[in-house]
């Protein structure tokens, strides 16, 4: 599974970058986004889920940012 | 004879609800229009460029209420004016002692915070009681579409903010944490199960929880308006406070009339003065008494009086200024 990340990267960019990487998939295809505290972790996983992407989870690193696990969904 | 024609002929039942605004310069008025919730369709905005062209200035202005005004319109034209513009069903909107036309954001049809239609709301509103007359003064009225509330509906006379109150089904929960990190106000903790739990009071229902869990575990138990009364702005602002949570959004107008009922009654022979300052002199429990009658199981058990804010308090007890 491949890891994006979007550390750094400011609203909608992120979110615009996350779709064109799922883009890339077959639906049912996964793909780990790495994402800012804040704003991006609010903001993203909600726009990823209003495009019919599938959330599986979310983690807090080390460093105090967050990995969100997508699942792609159908076309 | 002559002189006859080069009088202006006015219908002036087109000035009655108001909307034609006295400018500075000789024989020029500001004409108002009616854009309930701001929402303009495309052929309209023609309509109105068109006119704007032929009788106005080289601008229009676009009003902190969302209407558009045409300025430096020469008051003979009022009826050329009027009748152009109703060829497209563009109407002028109200002034004075009236019910006004009502503000509302985009809401829920292409904005992802909203929670309720704003926009039928504000529709509807301005269909049944645009220009009723108050008896008294202005009356105001916004809708917003989710507790961020754009439009600051609690500065109204009337202010609908959309809500939701959220339940949660256990068993469908991933425990993925999503929604306590979304919700804003802290009310979402995870528990020993790691599963969510919500304390009520800092929530502010304002539906982020529902929106990203990725299973449906929250849902909306229910929807609605939470409303606010009392408030203005302007010299004396005044912020209105909550009288009513989650009511459904066909009640909205009959709401307004129970609220307007009130206040035609309670502010008998005293002239010019706002709802709000007459729930300050009477107290919220009558009005909360009234609109519990006809809508007990929305209106709140108690609440506060429009809460005063004080805009000059930086100069108060300071030396006056002098000349
Ligand atoms: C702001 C400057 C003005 C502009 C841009 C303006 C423009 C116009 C236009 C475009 C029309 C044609 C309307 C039509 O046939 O559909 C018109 C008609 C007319 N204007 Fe003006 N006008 C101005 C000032 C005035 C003033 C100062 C007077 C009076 C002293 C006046 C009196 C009239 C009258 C009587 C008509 C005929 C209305 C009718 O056809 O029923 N206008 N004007
Ligand atoms: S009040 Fe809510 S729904 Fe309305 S524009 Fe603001 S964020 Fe969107
Ligand atoms: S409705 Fe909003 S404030 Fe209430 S628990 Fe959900 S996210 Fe938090
Ligand atoms: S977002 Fe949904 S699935 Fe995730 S922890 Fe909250 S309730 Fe459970």
């Amino acid at each position: 599974m491949a890891t994006i990340d979007l550390r750094g990267v400011s609203c909608p960019t992120n979110f615009v970058k996350a779709k064109l990487a799922l883009e890339e998939l077959e639906p049912g295809d996964r793909l780990e986004l790495l994402l800012d505290d804040g704003e991006a972790v609010k903001n993203v996983p909600r726009s990823l889920k209003g495009d019919g992407h599938k959330l599986l989870g979310l983690q807090k690193t080390a460093e105090g940012d967050y990995l969100l696990t997508v699942e792609k969904g159908e076309e | 004879m002559k002189e006859q024609q080069e009088k202006p002929r006015i219908d002036l039942g087109n000035l009655k609800a108001g909307g034609f605004i006295k400018e500075r310069g000789k024989d020029l008025f500001t004409v108002r229009l009616r854009v309930p919730g701001g929402r303009m369709a495309v052929p309209r905005l023609k309509k109105i460029a068109e006119v704007a062209e032929k009788y106005g200035g080289e601008f229009v202005h676009l009003s902190v209420r969302q209407s558009i005004e045409l300025i430096n319109i020469n008051f003979r034209h009022f009826d050329a004016v009027v009748q152009e513009l109703g060829e497209a069903e563009q109407q002028v909107a109200s002034c004075g002692a009236r019910v006004r036309v009502p503000v509302a954001c985009g809401g829920c049809e292409y904005n992802p915070n909203g929670l309720v239609d704003t926009q039928k709301s504000a529709l509807e509103v301005d269909q049944r009681l645009f220009g009723a007359p108050t008896g008294h003064h202005k009356f105001k009225v916004a809708f917003a579409g989710c507790p961020f509330d754009c439009p600051k509906s609690s500065t109204n006379d009337v202010g609908f903010q959309g809500a939701l109150l959220p339940k949660l089904d256990k068993g469908a929960c991933i425990s993925c944490g999503l929604c306590a990190k979304n919700c804003t106000p802290g009310a979402i903790t995870m528990g020993e199960d790691r599963k969510p739990l919500l304390a009520t009071d800092p929530c502010i229902w304002c539906g982020d929880c529902v929106k990203v869990c990725p299973t449906g575990a929250w849902e909306a138990k229910q929807t609605g308006y939470n409303v606010r009364i009392g408030g203005k702005w302007g010299r004396n602002p005044l912020v209105g406070t909550l009288f009513a949570t989650f009511l459904p959004e066909e009640q909205v107008v009959a709401f307004i009339t129970g609220v307007l009922a009130w206040y035609k009654e309670k502010a008998e022979g005293q002239g010019r003065i706002r709802l709000g300052d007459i729930i300050i002199q009477e107290g919220p429990a009558l009005l909360l008494n009234h609109l519990r009658q006809q809508f007990p199981h929305s209106v709140v058990a108690a609440t506060v009086p429009p809460q005063v804010i004080d805009t000059q308090v930086g100069v108060r007890g300071v030396q006056p200024w002098q000349p």
